[in-house]
């Protein structure tokens, strides 16, 4: 800070300066942009308490480990059960296959970004990852549908027109330019002296980087995964959409199934009146939603400060 | 030291180096591969959708008959739902943001806010819809209007508008403060005359992103009740609504292939609305940049 501070009197500043003046409506202003900030708390608070509130009245009526470890889940039709497993086998199939496309291709990306890529093509695929990332998710919804559903067929004659395998490959492929752009940071923010010192040795560019470059960023890749699993949790559209409305305890990824997400969007697809066990079953399974994915992401953002390298 | 055989060596090279070339190979396509899924995507949406594009498909209400409908209802619903939610959530994110960066103290109830505001930007939009259904639609008895839909809407991307703002606030120089500050400016003078304008492209940058997202969420609307078939638009905030991704999400459900064509020639719509915002948002990076 080197601006020159008072070599001359500011012209007509006669009143001499008093720490007991402050302009009016200062401190009202302050308090109105703390209310602002306040919100955000006040939101967190609200979603907490509401899902906490309904929840209990649904434990009312349905005992919790009848929730937590039943095996059926069907509030809409009689008998009705009231049991959350299927709809977590069927959130987790999803998450798993998205995972399986999203981590490997997104680390290997990432790779290319950071470790391959021209300053020219990284200006072109970044923008791109950029577009994907932002297309809405019931566009991957009817992509999925209409593109990845047909070619699923062609391979495996026996699929469900609603599969998991077809939602869980485009929930991959939205969550990929989150993974790749968090490693490719990850990465990029490995310093190139480490780099430097392993060619000169005479390593290739393979063991620079899956030993050298890969093993000093993990701890943002992992965190990159975590989040990516997280938001692969939240998704919502592209499963309703693709993986259908049949909550069904499987792990065969040619079923239809139905995940947390494609359950609540169902039953607000009718109107629930409040007060009904139905109308409860959504904020139960929401605070299931909420709990998993609020857990991800304090992990992840934890593992991301705690083991972050820092470099001088 | 052992002798080495040289013929190993250079036979362990030349394995060594094409692994390393295979890798590489990998790497590049795979990224490649996200390129084209891309590609794939748009072609298949316009090919499916193009032949429906027509003005009369942009002013017409949704039909039980293909050929008659169009998605006027949405788009003037999606136009409501983004001023609503733009009014709303511009000034609170912003302002939000002022506090953090220009007034708060440096105490753990300021850490924990900017935690909270990190952890919301991860709660699924649906969790929101579950909020806004509770609060907005049931409890403050909104119903379904556009109104509930735009605070909903609003709550979601406001933790997307004060990152974004808090970013562009910090991006000021400390220098520019304390001159103002040194000629007897106050803390709001220094924020209006001097930190806001410097910050200005980026907070319009990270607005102009979050209100892309808001156009593009579906499930929220879902769960306050926008209704999927709206022959109607809403004359005000209180009025039922119905927005572009609802009718998208409407279409592609139905089993009927002139109607997932249908579907494609919303899309074609909304990615549009959306390239042209995302480009706005760059040319002002850009212009942003220059100065």
């Amino acid at each position: 800070m080197t601006a020159a501070v008072g070599s001359r009197p500011v012209k007509g500043s006669t009143s001499p300066l008093s720490s007991a003046q402050t302009r009016f409506g200062e401190g009202l202003l302050e308090k109105l942009f703390f209310f602002c900030a306040l919100l955000s708390v006040l939101t967190t608070v609200s979603v907490i308490g509401i899902l906490a509130f309904e929840t209990y009245n649904f434990f009312q009526k349905v005992p919790m480990l009848d929730f937590l470890t039943g095996t059926r889940w069907t509030p809409l039709l009689e008998p009705k059960h009231y049991g959350i497993l299927p709809l977590i086998s069927g959130t987790v199939l999803i998450v798993l296959g998205a995972a399986l496309v999203a981590l490997p291709v997104g680390v290997a990306s990432a790779v290319y970004l950071s470790e391959y890529a021209s300053e020219r093509t990284r200006n072109i695929i970044k923008p791109v990852l950029e577009i994907l990332a932002g297309i809405p998710t019931v566009v991957y919804g009817f992509f999925a549908l209409t593109f990845v559903t047909p070619l699923l067929s062609t391979i495996f004659p026996s699929i469900s027109v609603f599969n998991a395998a077809s939602g869980s490959i485009v929930v991959g492929i939205m969550v990929l330019p989150m993974v790749a752009s968090l490693c490719d940071d990850a990465l990029r923010s490995v310093p190139d002296a480490l780099r430097q010192g392993a060619y000169s040795l005479g390593a290739t560019s393979f063991e620079v980087s899956t030993r050298i470059v890969i093993p000093a960023g993990l701890s943002g890749i992992f965190a990159s995964f975590v989040l990516a699993i997280s938001r692969a949790i939240g998704e919502t559209m592209a499963v309703t959409l693709a993986a259908g409305a049949t909550p069904n305890l499987t792990m065969n990824p040619l079923e239809s199934i139905q995940t947390m997400t494609a359950y609540i969007v169902q039953v607000s697809l009718g109107d629930t009146p409040s007060g009904t066990i139905t109308y409860e079953t959504l904020f139960a399974v929401a605070a299931v939603l909420f709990a998993s994915t609020f857990v991800l992401n304090l992990g992840g953002t934890w593992i991301m400060r705690r083991y972050q390298e820092v470099y001088e | 030291m052992n002798k080495v055989n040289p013929l190993i060596v250079s036979d362990q090279l030349a394995r060594r180096q094409w692994l390393s070339r295979l890798f590489k190979h990998f790497c590049t396509g795979v990224t490649f591969l996200a390129v084209a899924i891309l590609g794939v995507l748009i072609f298949q949406v316009s090919v499916a959708g193009f032949g429906w594009l027509d003005w009369q498909f942009l002013t017409s209400f949704p039909s039980r008959f293909p050929e008659r409908a169009g998605i006027y209802s949405a788009l003037v619903g999606t136009l409501w739902l983004v001023t609503l939610t733009a009014s709303l959530a511009i000034p609170i994110g912003v302002l939000a943001a002022i506090y953090l960066e220009e007034y708060a103290p440096k105490n753990r109830f300021t850490a924990f806010i900017e935690v909270n505001i990190a952890n919301l930007a991860g709660v699924p939009s649906i969790v929101y819809g579950i909020l806004g259904l509770a609060v907005f639609v049931r409890f403050m008895g909104l119903e379904r209007s556009v109104l509930a839909g735009a605070m909903t809407m609003s709550l979601l991307v406001m933790p997307v508008i004060i990152i974004a703002a808090k970013e562009a606030i910090r991006a000021v120089p400390s220098s520019l403060r304390q001159a103002a500050f040194a000629v007897g400016a106050t803390r709001w003078q220094v924020v209006r005359h001097h930190v806001l304008p410097s910050a200005i492209p980026g907070i319009l940058t990270g607005v102009i992103l979050a209100l892309s997202r808001a156009i593009g969420e579906t499930a929220p609307l879902i769960m306050i009740g926008a209704l999927t078939y709206v022959a109607f638009v809403p004359e005000g905030p209180l009025d039922e609504f119905t927005a572009l991704p609802i009718q998208i999400f409407n279409w592609t459900a139905r089993p009927q292939e002139t109607f997932h064509e249908l579907a494609a020639g919303g899309i074609i719509v909304l990615l549009a609305i959306l390239l042209l915002m995302n480009a706005t948002a760059v040319y002002i990076r850009y212009r942003g940049s220059k100065r």
